[in-house]
């Protein structure tokens, strides 16, 4: 359904350009939930943005292709990107305030995404699409939504405006779903709430779902695959419960070792050395070299490539070469 | 309790916001002064040398607690005893050891450094606060506070923004430690790193615990974090401690239905630890108007009529396991 290859997106910076997402290739198959899961400003934003074409100005997309439903989204014309985009394709951010308008009623902001992307397929009358909005309200867990359509975003708590820009999202039965980090700002009871409604909306209808967050706990709960991203690149990739139980790269060990478990007994928390590369001037060697405990001179001598190990799973270091 | 097992001890704690409204927003919007119960009648204890967990859902009080136990806010009602002694009537010099006893340390490393100094000068006003006037000495003292926190003695005539999320948090703490504390409140020290740098900050607090016997009050709403770092938990909900005890048996078997609910919502990559979840129905009410009886009652599903009109007591379930219930009664 979704095929990435190669993607390629830089910024051009005073001090350089820096390669937000690099030779990233991923797949996607209908009705998968793929976790896309990596610490900050490793390019999982940018990835998505990508797919959309939404990389803002100076940013601009090298090279690759993505393919969606057989067709590059790359070489689209912005007319039918943009058809693409809400149609068939929607995303949902992380802030839900930079999707909703804070001077429109909740209702009728969703009204409106089902309008739009209605566009020539015949007229349905306001009774009928404010029909359709209740029971997209309803369906995304938003109690008592007759009164609720009438509200405004402000009166809706963090968990509530996150079900809205769900509703939106949905409102044009997308095929696939972008979600970036879309609980990272919630509490934990509330992440389950909206977790849950994700997976629900996965199962009963099928919509993809690339899943992006900093939280390998939350990937590994709510997703069936998952790509873990270092510096701009995807680092291994695999069905998650295999990648989670046997990881094979050195950085996704590390981050398994660094994150605290609720098992008994407590051990002292192995961290990864040092900080996060910036990502200007990386070159095609292992980004993760300096901090890699398994390092060997070979690592920092010559390119290494995302090599295809069996059972599905992919891992970018040299060891599995 | 003999006053040397703790270091501080409060009872009966509030600390209550007035929002007032302008004559004009009353006239218009017909909306009055309100109070927000921010902190609702707390008692706690923590115990010398022990790291508390407090954890609870954003909005229930935590970061308030913390600074009124440090009187950075003045509390509403309620006593802290610090080291046994009531300190409501301390000034002067027993307040200024007081505060120099008891440090925060807080969730951003960088908004808490001011941008225009180097670590030099930001180090230098806890130590002359603490009488170090000799410069040379001042020098030596920071640059050992520096290698105790993981930094460089170079580091000394750098500026904030040349410095990654983790380091300025070491700043942080470096900037706390030349007090010479003993006891610390960390209000979400590790919400806004990576989990890579997250580990190693946790490490250091850790260290630095063993190495100077320091005292923390540990503030997050991550739950594995404080899982991992605490000795005992207390639960916070809406202004009121809800439940309290020690770490592995709080997670092992928690009594508050809010409790088992906020833990059985944890994501984990263990599939071993994960629980069944309770999806609570509902929002958590507001603190301007609390409901009445147990605060939790309104989303409660094991509620029922004495939750409504009466306020649990804490009561002990368990050798050290503290529970506001009234399924516990
Ligand atoms: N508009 C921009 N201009 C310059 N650099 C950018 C821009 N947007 C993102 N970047 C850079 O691209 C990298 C990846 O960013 P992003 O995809 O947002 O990371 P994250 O994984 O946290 O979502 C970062 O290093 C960031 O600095
Ligand atoms: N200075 C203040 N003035 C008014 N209300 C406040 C103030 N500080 C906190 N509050 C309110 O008190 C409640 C508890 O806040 P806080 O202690 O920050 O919670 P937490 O740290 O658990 O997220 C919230 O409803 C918050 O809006
Ligand atoms: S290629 Fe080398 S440096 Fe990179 S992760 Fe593998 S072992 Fe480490
Ligand atoms: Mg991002
Ligand atoms: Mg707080």
């Amino acid at each position: 359904m979704l095929r990435i290859h190669n993607l390629t997106t830089e910024f051009p910076t005073r001090r350089g350009a820096v390669r937000a997402v690099e030779e990233m290739s991923l797949s996607l198959q209908r009705g998968q939930i793929m976790g896309l899961v990596g610490e900050s400003g490793c390019g999982k934003s940018v990835t998505l943005l990508s797919i959309l074409r939404l990389v803002a100005r100076p940013g601009r997309i090298i090279s690759g292709s993505i393919h969606f439903e057989g067709r590059d989204i790359l070489s689209m014309a912005p007319a039918e990107v943009r058809r693409i985009r809400g149609a068939d394709i929607a995303m949902v951010f992380q802030d839900p305030l930079t999707t909703l308008n804070p001077v429109f009623r909740v209702g009728e902001q969703i009204r409106e995404s089902l309008r739009v992307h209605r566009i020539g397929t015949g007229r349905t009358s306001r009774r009928e699409e404010r029909e359709t909005v209740l029971s997209l309200m309803k369906e995304v867990g938003i109690p008592s939504p007759e009164s609720r359509y009438w509200q405004y975003p402000h009166e809706f708590s963090g968990g509530m405006q996150q079900r809205a820009l769900i509703a939106i999202a949905l409102a044009c039965r997308p095929k696939l779903l972008l979600a970036d980090e879309p609980t990272t700002a919630l509490d934990v009871t509330i992440q389950a709430q909206i977790l849950e409604l994700l997976s629900r909306i996965n199962s009963e209808r099928g919509t993809a779902i690339l899943f992006v967050t900093h939280d390998l706990a939350v990937a590994s709960e709510f997703c069936h695959w998952i790509s873990v991203m270092y510096a701009g690149r995807i680092v291994e990739q695999g069905p998650v419960d295999e990648v989670i139980a046997d990881p094979l790269h050195p950085y996704t060990e590390g981050l398994l070792r660094s994150i605290p478990r609720l098992v008994k007994p407590r051990r002292r928390l192995s961290p990864i050395p040092g900080d996060v590369p910036d990502l200007i001037g990386l070159t095609n060697r292992c980004s993760f070299e300096s901090r890699c405990d398994r390092r060997m001179p070979e690592c920092a001598e010559r390119p290494v490539s995302l090599v295809d190990v069996g059972g599905g799973r992919h891992v970018r270091c040299i060891l599995y070469e | 309790m003999k006053c040397d097992d703790y270091i501080l001890r409060v009872e009966g704690l509030k600390k209550h916001f007035v929002l007032r409204r302008s004559l004009l927003t009353k006239i218009l919007t017909r909306e009055r002064d309100c109070t927000v119960r921010a902190v609702d009648g707390v008692d706690l204890v923590i115990r010398r040398g022990e790291t508390l967990g407090l954890v609870g859902e954003s909005g229930c009080g935590k970061s308030t607690l913390g600074r009124t136990i440090l009187k950075l806010y003045e509390p509403t009602e309620g006593k802290i005893l610090f080291r046994g002694e009531d300190i409501a009537g301390w000034r002067g010099k027993q307040m200024d050891l007081f505060r120099r006893s008891a440090q925060i340390i807080f969730q951003n490393p960088y908004a808490s450094l001011n941008p225009r100094k180097t670590v030099r000068d930001i180090l230098s006003v806890p130590l002359l606060k603490r009488g170090v006037k000799d410069p040379k000495e001042r020098e030596e003292e920071m640059v050992t506070l520096l290698e105790k926190v993981g930094l460089k003695p170079w580091h000394i005539d750098s500026y904030p923004h040349q410095f990654s999320g983790g380091q300025r948090q070491r700043i942080g703490f470096a900037r706390a430690l030349a007090m010479k504390p003993e006891f610390i409140v960390c209000d979400e020290p590790v919400s806004s790193l990576d989990v890579s740098v997250q580990a190693q900050i946790l490490n250091l607090l850790s260290d630095l615990q063993q190495e100077m016997s320091l005292t923390y009050l540990f503030i997050a709403h991550d739950l594995s974090v404080v899982y991992h770092v605490s000795d005992r938990v207390a639960v916070m909900y809406l202004g009121r401690i809800v439940e309290t005890a020690p770490t592995e048996a709080l997670f092992e078997d928690p009594k508050h239905p809010y409790t088992r609910a906020l833990l059985s919502a944890i994501p984990s990559v263990d599939r071993e630890t994960r629980r069944k979840r309770q999806i609570l129905e509902g929002v958590v009410p507001s603190s301007i108007d609390p409901p009445s009886g147990c605060p939790f009652h309104t989303r409660c599903p094991q509620a029922f009529t004495e939750c409504r009109l009466c306020a649990p007591r804490s009561v002990e379930v368990d050798s050290g396991h503290h529970v506001a219930c009234h399924l516990y009664v």
